[in-house]
């Protein structure tokens, strides 16, 4: 119950605060709309104005990876600058369990994204959102949120002894757009990506949704988010326990 | 004039290393050096979806487009930085000729922004066999130079506004995207709607995309004059305004005591 209880108010509390982050907010709203308007025009350029819902999915899902990663890198450090790193790694509970919260909240505010980009592409583009699966949908966006945050557990939990994390969340940006096929299909990718694509929850995540949307299989994305959250909660725990103990062997772990 | 000389290259110099703190090859590499080619690659295999240009077309257009990464952030920190790091009273208590400091600044950053377009450039020859003809070099060369220029005085311009408001990045982001999808970059110009054409014609980043797409495919130098020399006017209006801003910015923040205070 007190596990439940620390998600939680980690969750609300971390909400909050990103609710006032103007550099959050363009990065979840903004960026998706952006993203979303230059793929519409370069797919009704290009004669196929009829994936523009699955061009408004993709911008949506690229939002949703950007604030997980931007998030996931930021939370050590903006803890690291607030003098609050330390309080958070002193804390009875494990780092993991302490920072769980904060990923699942990054990757919630992604979830604007989607709407985003979708209301964006109705009212300017008069993109139809005709769901093929609608009930298939809404399970699919939380499932897609939690991996995505259990996956940002991973990055942040590197991000403990690596002090220029945001460098490194831009670098990942823009490879895992691609590698996960948010806006194209992966099938144009070089074949040696597959097995780099299949490993990433984004990858699933758009497959779950753009078929929920379009027409598909919805169940085996969803159980591949399901396997791949599951393994993510054993790599961050492991990862965080040993970077917090580096951490502290070193001495680094306020540094900035 | 030796001072303004003085203020201007050493001034600068210093300025960007030290307000560029981050600016060491583990950072340096993947945010200014890689990040470009990812962007290229991402919107060549978006056309390929689409089916709207050849890769080579993105690869043109996002590496001249990826200089406002480096020209509009460069410039924004480059007077923001001061802010954060307390010394932007100190640095205007100065009696140092105004031209000199902040143009001083905007010549490292305009250096870079021509080195981090470059890269994109050689991303693309390598990840998505772009290939031009050599002789084109020299002449993509200026007018890479000649974006980041006119990126530059846009960044100024960017800067200037941050002595006024307080999220520079978020001001220099917002640029970015408005570039990346007014200048015909990823979406041909003549398939914007006419309002977006208009404002194009009047930002950085537009006339050198079209020129170097023209000069890649094997056009002269003197081909282009027009769309040259048109960057080249866009870019000094660009300063000059950004420049006549900070002036007026600088005046009001020390009239006012806010100069610290966004």
């Amino acid at each position: 119950m007190s596990v439940l209880r620390l998600i939680w108010s980690g969750f609300v509390m971390n909400l909050k605060m990103l609710g006032t982050s103007s550099f959050f907010l363009l990065t979840s709203t903004v960026q998706p709309v952006i993203f979303a308007t230059i793929a519409y025009y370069m797919f009704k350029s290009g004669g196929r104005p009829g994936t523009l819902l699955y061009a408004a999915l993709g911008a949506g899902m690229m939002g949703v990876w950007s604030t997980t990663l931007f998030g996931s890198g930021g939370m050590i450090q903006w803890q690291r600058w607030q003098g609050t790193l330390e309080l958070g790694v002193g804390a009875p509970p494990s780092m993991a369990l302490v920072f769980l919260p904060f990923s699942l909240a990054n990757a919630f505010t992604g979830m604007y994204s989607l709407a985003a980009t979708l209301i964006w592409g109705r009212v300017f583009f008069g993109v139809p959102l005709h769901f093929a699966h609608p009930w298939l949908f809404v399970l699919a966006l939380p499932a897609t949120v939690v991996a995505l945050g259990l996956m940002g557990l991973i990055l942040a939990s590197t991000f403990v002894l690596y002090r220029y994390a945001n460098a490194l969340a831009n670098l990942l940006e823009y490879p895992v757009w691609i590698a996960s096929g948010l806006i194209f299909s992966t099938a144009i990718l070089p074949a040696w990506t597959r097995p780099i694509s299949w490993a990433l929850p984004p990858y699933w995540g758009v497959l779950a949704l753009r078929h929920a949307a379009l027409g598909g299989d919805v169940w085996r994305p969803l159980a591949m988010l399901v396997v791949l959250g599951i393994v993510s909660i054993a790599i961050s725990t492991y990862t965080f326990r040993l970077f917090e103990h580096l951490a502290r062997a070193r001495a680094t772990l306020s540094l900035t | 004039m030796k001072t303004w000389l003085r203020i201007f290259f050493v001034g600068g110099a210093i300025s960007f290393r030290a307000l560029f703190s981050w600016i060491r090859p583990s950072i340096y590499i993947p945010t200014l050096l890689i990040g470009p080619t990812t962007q290229i690659v991402f919107f060549a295999y978006l056309g390929r979806t689409a089916h709207l240009k050849s890769d080579s077309w993105f690869v043109v257009g996002n590496a001249v487009q990826s200089a406002s990464l480096a020209a509009l952030f460069g410039m924004g920190f480059a007077i923001d930085g001061e802010r954060w790091t307390q010394t932007l009273s100190a640095v205007l208590a100065t009696p140092a000729n105004r031209a000199a400091l902040f143009l001083g600044r905007a010549l490292p950053v305009l250096v870079n922004a021509a080195i981090t377009a470059s890269t994109g450039f050689l991303g693309g020859a390598l990840l998505l066999g772009f290939r031009m003809p050599w002789s084109s070099v020299p002449a993509l060369a200026l007018l890479l130079v000649l974006a980041s220029f006119a990126c530059t005085g846009l960044g100024m311009l960017i800067g200037a506004v941050g002595l006024r408001l307080r999220d520079v990045p978020i001001l220099a982001n917002l640029t970015m995207a408005v570039l990346l999808i007014f200048c015909g970059v990823n979406v041909p110009l003549d398939k914007l709607p006419h309002w977006m054409r208009l404002a194009a014609e009047g930002l950085p980043v537009t006339h050198a995309v079209a020129a170097s797409r023209l000069v890649a495919g094997g056009a002269s130098l003197a081909s282009v004059r027009t769309p040259l020399l048109v960057e080249m006017a866009l870019g000094s209006a660009y300063l000059f305004v950004g420049f006549a801003l900070l002036r007026w910015f600088e005046a009001q923040g020390r009239r006012h005591g806010t100069l610290d205070r966004a």
